[in-house]
């Protein structure tokens, strides 16, 4: 017998699902538009040290810099920096300053050591305004690098102090990594390594993020963002002076703009890559 | 007569009182059993002798021998401690049962988690709303908390099922950390373990206690049962959540993950009571979200004027319980996140502006969606009585501010774009809605749909009232004032901190405007109070509520469940390629971050599950209440 005050359960009951899953389904559907990227552990890298040259080990120091180092989690421009924007000025002029101020507390002589210093040692100097809350800027609130999580080799830090002295043009202090040196760090730090190389880009747009071309160059107009607008560059550059802009960039600057285009590429780009590059902006016109 | 019985019921109960304090001795030994073996374990071994045992304090007297200096080293200090690091196991060293390993442990801890945090919750309100109708004494309160009971008491089954199935789990699969999490915590497994006892004995006296303890000084034991149960409870959870702290803020080790702390060191970490907080306050919103949807079925399944009255009132009270928790639940929040950050800023930037950072955006959605939920149900509510239409008017500019304001909230900050759209977008952020994307915006937008929400929630109390107090023009004037005055400086600071000062400033902006939230909530309550003290009631009608509003009461325990998978896992995540962050590495197949639509297909297999187990709860709930006839018999002529 049915109570006639009773509606049919199963008729509630489906309509009460059919609302739960859909709106779960709902939100299954945001998690899958979203960018999907995985986030990789460190992996463990065989760097063949008999064959490193300087310019491998500044890209090594680069790519640690990006990605095993966590650097530029909290190193970024401003407003989105959580640290002074490293890669936006010259790190070796800055540090001579910094080794001059009567705030620094350190032990350091020259800008590699002071470079080196402030990676394991952050609170040695705090730059103004960086400091941790409440430490009127006497503590820094980086973790040491060499330490866990992050746990760079003595190794590894040289290569981003080879990499933040090359960035602006200025010379390599810090030597080669000895075999002996090397064996140790392998050995001391199984699962660490020395960070992995980008894949190379597949695609001539890919190559552009890969690169992030267009962070300075406007594509689809001849607006100036921090090098010129690239929509007609093909009218303008022969093939040849398109590959020799990218190599060489600071060879012939373009009118009214500073050399502040990294001259790092040829050592970075695969030459696929660069091929891609030169390609799609010939076909600019 | 009557005086003689109750006084022999009260006499009755001293061999009760007798039993239970037996066994609250026997528990509290247990415990403190407990806690010395860990003590012991800590430095202090059994077999050392009774000098080296009590050497610390100084100079040492044995009664009946002379005394001694004490020696400042002994054979012992010189012998070399055995000192237990963390271990580092290869990626062998993980068993490996072709499922992922991650997958299997992910769906049995969060299963454990819901149904912990619901059997955690309800006893707690139940208690208040007991207590509610022991001071009101409107029965109706104390039969919905009977029957709030009635609802969770299988969700206390199902809880342990999930929790033994995940110990099993976890020891099988990932062994080497077991060992070691073994070793860190000690002794303090056995006084988790023996807390279930005391748990169970007081859920069960608690619940089948329920109408032998009823009226009177019965009643306040009872309550104590209650209290005792919720202590038990609590004691569980917090106990629980210090492992999880550990695996994200070790504390009591070294570097190398050899305890160097005693037990309370371990278990002290940064980010055990902001973690102890959260999860108290959550635990509660979750519970009432879920026993609402159980009276929204109810409700929805029922013509019976009375039942629908019943349940429509006890939907709104869950859906109150509900919203109430879920109020102050950012703050204790941002007091997690602040304290991850002071622990570590890589891990904070990592779970804010690292890869995690999307999923705050698919959090942004679920909030929306109970706000907007939550905030429908108050407006539904409103037709209950006649006296709403005094501020019917202003819902139209509160959903207003709902829509823009979670407009705001879902707006990405950066997005992984091709060339050619970044062309198209003039760079890699928007010019218009790029400053929207960053968290200044998002604090607005947060605070003022906090703000709104509450005053939805303000309006609803106030529309089956009328104030009699002479000076309630004045107090509405003041309270309008304090909105408006809110609402301008959380823009303010937002806009001002958060856009021309530098990143230290925007963080400490946000506590200037939480706690701008904090006092309109605060005044919107104290001046509500005192204003309609004694004011003119307006007849409300139980049950006369629309049923699309129902639909409301699902939406909230659906975003609720999906939101605690979602932070959970995002909490979990932090430690990236850590199973003990710094101190002991993952090194198994699943030690990366999987995308954002894995961890959305996990977190929906696990809300799809929780709801089928829910509703296995709340199906056995009414069999219990349900009587089969009696068979009418063949020989009366019953079957043709």
């Amino acid at each position: 017998m049915t109570d006639v005050n009773e509606k049919s359960g199963m008729g509630v009951l489906g309509k009460t699902m059919g609302f739960s899953l859909g709106l779960t389904l709902v939100f299954t559907l945001v998690a899958n538009l979203l960018p999907q990227v995985e986030g990789e552990a460190p992996q463990e890298s065989k760097v063949d040290l008999s064959s490193l040259t300087m310019d491998d080990f500044i890209v090594m120091g680069e790519d640690l810099f990006n990605n095993k180092g966590t650097c530029t989690l909290c190193h970024k421009p401003a407003p989105l920096g959580r640290a002074p924007d490293i890669q936006g000025f010259d790190v070796v002029a800055k540090s001579t300053e910094r080794l001059a101020d009567e705030r620094y507390k350190g032990a350091s002589t020259d800008a590699a050591d002071y470079i080196l210093e402030s990676m394991v040692d952050p609170s040695a100097y705090v730059v103004t305004g960086w400091g941790k809350k409440g430490s009127n800027d006497s503590e820094s609130p980086m973790p040491a690098v060499n330490k866990a999580p992050i746990q760079l080799s003595a190794m590894e830090m040289d290569a981003i102090i080879a990499y933040l002295q090359s960035k602006d043009g200025n010379e390599v202090t810090v030597s080669l990594p000895s075999p002996e040196v090397a064996a140790e760090v392998a050995a001391a730090a199984p699962a660490g390594g020395g960070g992995s190389a980008p894949a190379p880009a597949t695609t001539a747009e890919e190559a552009l993020g890969k690169f992030t071309c267009t962070a300075c160059h406007s594509m689809d107009s001849k607006d100036a963002l921090v090098g010129p607008g690239l929509v007609d560059v093909g009218s303008r550059l022969s093939i040849e002076e398109i590959r020799q802009s990218i190599v060489d960039p600071n060879v012939v600057l373009a009118e009214g703009f500073p050399a502040a285009m990294p001259a790092d590429f040829a050592g970075k780009m695969t030459v696929k890559e660069l091929q891609m590059i030169v390609d799609l902006l010939a076909e600019k016109k | 007569m009557p005086l003689q019985k109750n006084r022999k019921s009260i006499f009755s109960l001293f061999p009760l009182f007798k039993q239970l304090g037996m066994v609250l001795l026997v528990a509290l030994l247990m415990s403190v059993a407990g806690l010395s073996v860990a003590q012991a374990s800590s430095g202090v071994s059994a077999t050392d002798t009774l000098e080296q045992r009590i050497s610390p304090i100084g100079r040492i007297h044995i009664e009946g021998e002379e005394f001694t200096e004490k020696e400042t080293s002994s054979a012992a200090d010189a012998e070399e401690v055995e000192v237990v690091v963390a271990p580092t196991p290869t990626r062998k060293d993980y068993p490996n049962v072709g499922v992922s390993s991650r997958a299997i442990v992910w769906i049995l801890a969060q299963m454990h988690l819901f149904f912990g945090a619901l059997v955690l919750a309800v006893p707690l309100f139940v208690l208040v709303i007991e207590l509610t109708g022991m001071i009101t004494k409107d029965e109706r309160y104390d039969d919905m908390a009977h029957e709030f009971m009635k609802i969770s008491l299988v969700g206390f089954s199902i809880t342990a099922i999930f929790g033994g199935s995940l110990a099993l789990a976890l020891f099988m699969l990932y062994p080497d950390f077991m060992g070691y999490m073994m070793h860190v915590f000690g002794a303090q497994w056995l006084v988790y373990a023996s807390l279930f006892f005391l748990e169970s004995f007081f859920l069960y006296t608690y619940y089948y206690g329920w109408d032998a303890f009823r009226y009177g000084n019965k009643k306040w034991l009872h309550i104590t049962l209650g209290l005792m149960l919720n202590g038990a409870g609590m004691t569980i959870m917090v106990l629980a959540n210090s492992w999880a702290t550990f695996m994200m803020a070790p504390s009591g080790v070294n570097e190398v993950g050899a305890v160097v702390g005693n037990i309370w060191e371990v278990m002290k970490g940064p980010l055990w009571n902001p973690i102890n907080l959260h999860r108290f306050i959550a635990n509660i919103g979750f519970g009432g979200a879920v026993v609402g949807a159980y009276a929204a079925f109810k409700f929805l399944s029922s013509r019976d004027p009375v039942k629908r009255a019943h349940y429509d009132w006890m939907g709104y009270t869950s859906n109150f319980i509900a919203i109430l928790a879920f109020l102050p639940l950012p703050f204790a929040g941002y007091w997690l996140m602040a304290e991850i950050y002071a622990y570590s800023q890589q891990m904070g930037i990592t779970a804010m502006g690292g890869i995690l950072a999307w999923l705050f955006i698919v959090q942004a959605v679920l909030i929306g969606t109970i706000l907007l939920a939550g905030n429908f149900y108050l407006w539904s509510g409103m037709s209950r009585t006649e006296g709403s239409v005094r501020y019917k008017w202003l819902i139209k500019y509160i959903a207003l501010v709902l829509v823009v304001c979670f407009l705001i909230w879902v707006t990405p900050h950066t997005i992984m774009l091709s060339a050619s759209e970044i062309a198209a977008l003039g760079g890699s952020h928007h010019h218009i809605l790029g400053p929207l994307g960053i968290m200044p915006a998002k604090n607005i937008a947060v605070n003022l749909m906090l703000i709104v929400t509450f005053l939805s929630f303000q309006l609803y109390r106030r529309s089956d009232k009328v104030a009699t107090v002479s000076w309630a023009p004045m107090g509405n004037a003041l309270l309008v004032a304090i909105y408006i005055v809110a609402m301008v400086n959380i823009i303010f600071a937002g806009v001002y901190y958060g856009y021309f000062t530098n990143t230290v400033y925007k963080v400490g902006s946000s506590v200037m405007q939480v706690g701008t939230t904090l006092v309109v909530i605060i005044a919107g309550i104290v001046i509500d109070a005192l204003m309609f003290k004694k004011a003119k009631v307006l007849p409300s009608h139980w049950g006369k509520i629309p049923d699309r509003s129902q639909y409301a009461l699902f939406a909230l325990p659906i975003a609720f469940t999906w939101l605690m998978g979602l932070m959970g896992y995002v909490r979990s995540s932090v430690k990236t390629h850590w199973h003990v962050y710094t101190v002991m590495k993952d090194t198994s197949p699943d030690n990366y971050i999987p995308t954002i639509g894995y961890a959305g297909n996990m977190i929906t297999i696990v809300t799809v599950l929780f709801l089928l187990c829910v509703l296995f709860m709340f199906w056995v709930a009414n069999l219990s209440a349900t009587k089969q006839p009696k068979p009418v018999a063949a020989a009366e002529g019953g079957a043709s």
